[in-house]
């Protein structure tokens, strides 16, 4: 499995007590699989995706990411399996604005020590894989919000990650783009073997789903397929 | 340096603006360096050319420091010390501040009593003759030959030599004799010179004062002994510390600010798994390549106004010391402003990428 949840618990300081963000949730989502999860807001989604990007810790129970049990890792190890083995998606592109659309790619190789000069044809095929390649020299702030969720996407994708964490990527988009942002991350998913988690609150794209997955109150409450 | 290096280019207003204060700060630090060290050298340079390992002033009364002013030796001193084991000459040198007039010319002048034989004038003295610094011979308009008067004493002009200056007048070497009868400045007799010039090898110097009755001191400690240099020079090295201080608090807060700035990006990144030191690295990258540009080019600007006015009535001293010194101390407090401004970068949580994770 890319990514196992097995009974984890989160919670948060709430005033005097705390606040349960996910409760003994398990969940497993193979390679090549898209899992969607889906909850009104404040359900716990993005909690789920915070866990299993190893950017929190869970208060109880276990997250094996690529086969790595991320229990006990320090900061530094945790960085290195997101930098290895997780892309993330952001709900919003969060490019770098100094950077060029193949630079933001180029930019994950350079965070592995790796050139950014020899990956730049890999960054190349992914930005033409999500239709930008003639947009490679264009900062954030001459891209339409729909290509830069596309360059958020192939910079998600640039490091071969077991795991995609993909957050809310329509949130910023009219139906039209999104549908076709959530269609190339199927698409994405199938040709590049990733476990893709897909976080969502629109039910109109759950189609390209394998397993959809709904969260209530910090539980899953209901799992199928699509 | 693959983001710091394109933040550079891509927020140029930002770091051009920060990057021309580098340069005022290190210009004006570095003119200042020149300035202080051109003013030092017109207090000093006839004591610190001396060939001397001590100067050994009169002992002052108690709760007194040594001063030149204040200090008279006598002969029984500089031949006590003579005798002293391990010391291998002691010069007596008179210094005296008086007006000097050559022709329709006058300049105040520090005439510089010494011995013939003795090596500390840059030619050799004599009675009746009178060795000018350049500058004394440049300011009196007189050459070798010419006739100078140094209060009731006439001398001629035996050699232009050295550019000596105490206490921000030109030297006039004489011999001793003529000096002592230049004697007004509060003179008294039995008073023979106003300190004593010591070489040794060995010498016992606290036991030589205790003897002699004399305070002796390094030539560095000397000094402190000229009463204008202490003023001025803590005067203007004070004002140089405040703008080193100055500039690492400048620098230090633009990071702070371009650290707040860019706090969202840096989550991003170490959302995608960039380590801290990666981050740190890059951040202080940015901010010492930003330090060395603007220093060197505030530098290369001081270097040529120092150029144009150091051959002037300025007095301004371009060397190695007061050039490049100043820069290294401001990139070294700039980066250690900056450093502890970008520090900031290891409390940026990568969480708050993902935005709300409720």
């Amino acid at each position: 499995m890319s990514l196992a949840l097995d009974a984890v618990t989160l919670t948060y300081p709430d005033g005097d007590g705390r606040l349960t963000a996910l409760d003994e949730v398990s969940l497993t989502v193979p390679a090549g699989r898209l899992t969607a999860v889906v909850g009104p807001s404040g359900s716990g989604k993005s909690s789920l995706l915070a866990v299993a990007a190893t950017l929190v810790a869970p208060d109880r129970g276990r997250v094996v990411v690529a086969g790595t049990d991320t229990a006990g890792l320090d900061a530094a190890a945790r960085a290195e399996l997101r930098r290895t083995s997780i892309g993330i998606v952001f709900q919003q592109p969060n490019l770098l604005p100094s950077l060029t659309a193949v630079e933001q790619l180029q930019v994950m190789a350079h965070l592995s020590g790796r050139p950014p000069a020899s990956v730049r044809e890999r960054a190349m095929e992914l930005l033409d894989a999500v239709g930008l390649a003639d947009r490679a020299a264009r900062r954030p702030h001459q891209l339409s919000g729909g290509q830069r969720q596309r360059v958020n996407i192939a910079r998600a994708l640039m490091n071969e990650p077991a795991l995609l964490l993909v957050d809310e990527p329509t949130s910023a988009l009219d139906h039209e783009r999104g549908a076709a942002v959530v269609a190339l991350l199927a698409t994405l998913t199938r040709d590049r073997g990733t476990a893709t988690v897909l976080v969502t609150h629109d039910r109109a794209h759950l189609s390209v789903a394998d397993t959809v997955t709904t969260v209530q109150d910090g539980r899953l409450t209901v799992a199928g397929r699509a | 340096m693959f983001v710091a290096w394109r933040d550079l280019r891509f927020a140029k207003g930002r770091f051009a603006l920060m990057g021309a204060v580098i340069v005022l700060i290190t210009l004006l630090v570095g003119l200042l360096s020149g300035l202080t060290a051109g003013l030092a050298r017109e207090n000093v340079s006839a004591i610190t050319g001396l060939p001397a390992d001590r100067v050994a002033f009169a002992a002052p009364p108690a709760g007194q420091s040594v001063s030149f002013t204040n200090s008279t030796v006598t002969e029984e001193q500089w031949t006590g010390w003579a005798r002293r084991p391990g010391v291998t000459a002691a010069a007596p040198l008179g210094i005296r501040t008086l007006n000097a007039v050559a022709g329709e010319r006058t300049a105040a002048v520090s005439a510089f009593g010494t011995r013939p034989g003795d090596g500390l004038a840059p030619g050799a003295v004599a009675p009746g003759e009178a060795v000018l610094s350049g500058s004394a011979a440049e300011e009196l308009d007189a050459r070798p030959g010419d006739t100078v008067r140094l209060g009731p004493l006439e001398a001629r002009v035996s050699a232009v030599a050295g550019d000596a200056s105490y206490s921000h007048t030109p030297v006039v070497w004489t011999s001793l004799d003529d000096w002592q009868e230049l004697g007004q400045g509060g003179t008294t007799a039995g008073e023979r010179a106003t300190v004593v010039v010591l070489r040794g090898d060995g010498a016992d110097w606290a036991a030589g004062d205790a003897a002699a009755g004399t305070e002796a001191r390094t030539v560095d400690g000397a000094l402190t002994a000229i009463g204008s240099y202490q003023a001025e020079n803590g005067s203007l090295q004070l004002m140089r510390g405040f703008l080193f201080a100055i500039s690492a608090l400048v620098i230090g807060a633009f990071f702070t600010v371009w650290t707040i700035q860019r706090s969202g990006d840096v989550a991003v990144l170490k959302a995608l798994g960039a380590s801290t030191p990666y981050l740190l690295r890059d951040a202080l990258g940015q901010a010492v390549l930003m330090l060395v540009a603007g220093t060197l080019l505030g530098t290369g600007l001081a270097l040529g106004i120092g150029a144009l006015v150091s051959g002037g009535d300025v007095p301004f001293v371009l060397s190695p010391l007061t050039v490049l010194g100043p820069a290294g101390v401001i990139i070294v407090l700039g980066a250690i402003g900056s450093a502890l401004s970008i520090r900031r970068i290891t409390a940026v949580d990568p969480l708050t990428a993902l935005g709300s994770v409720r």
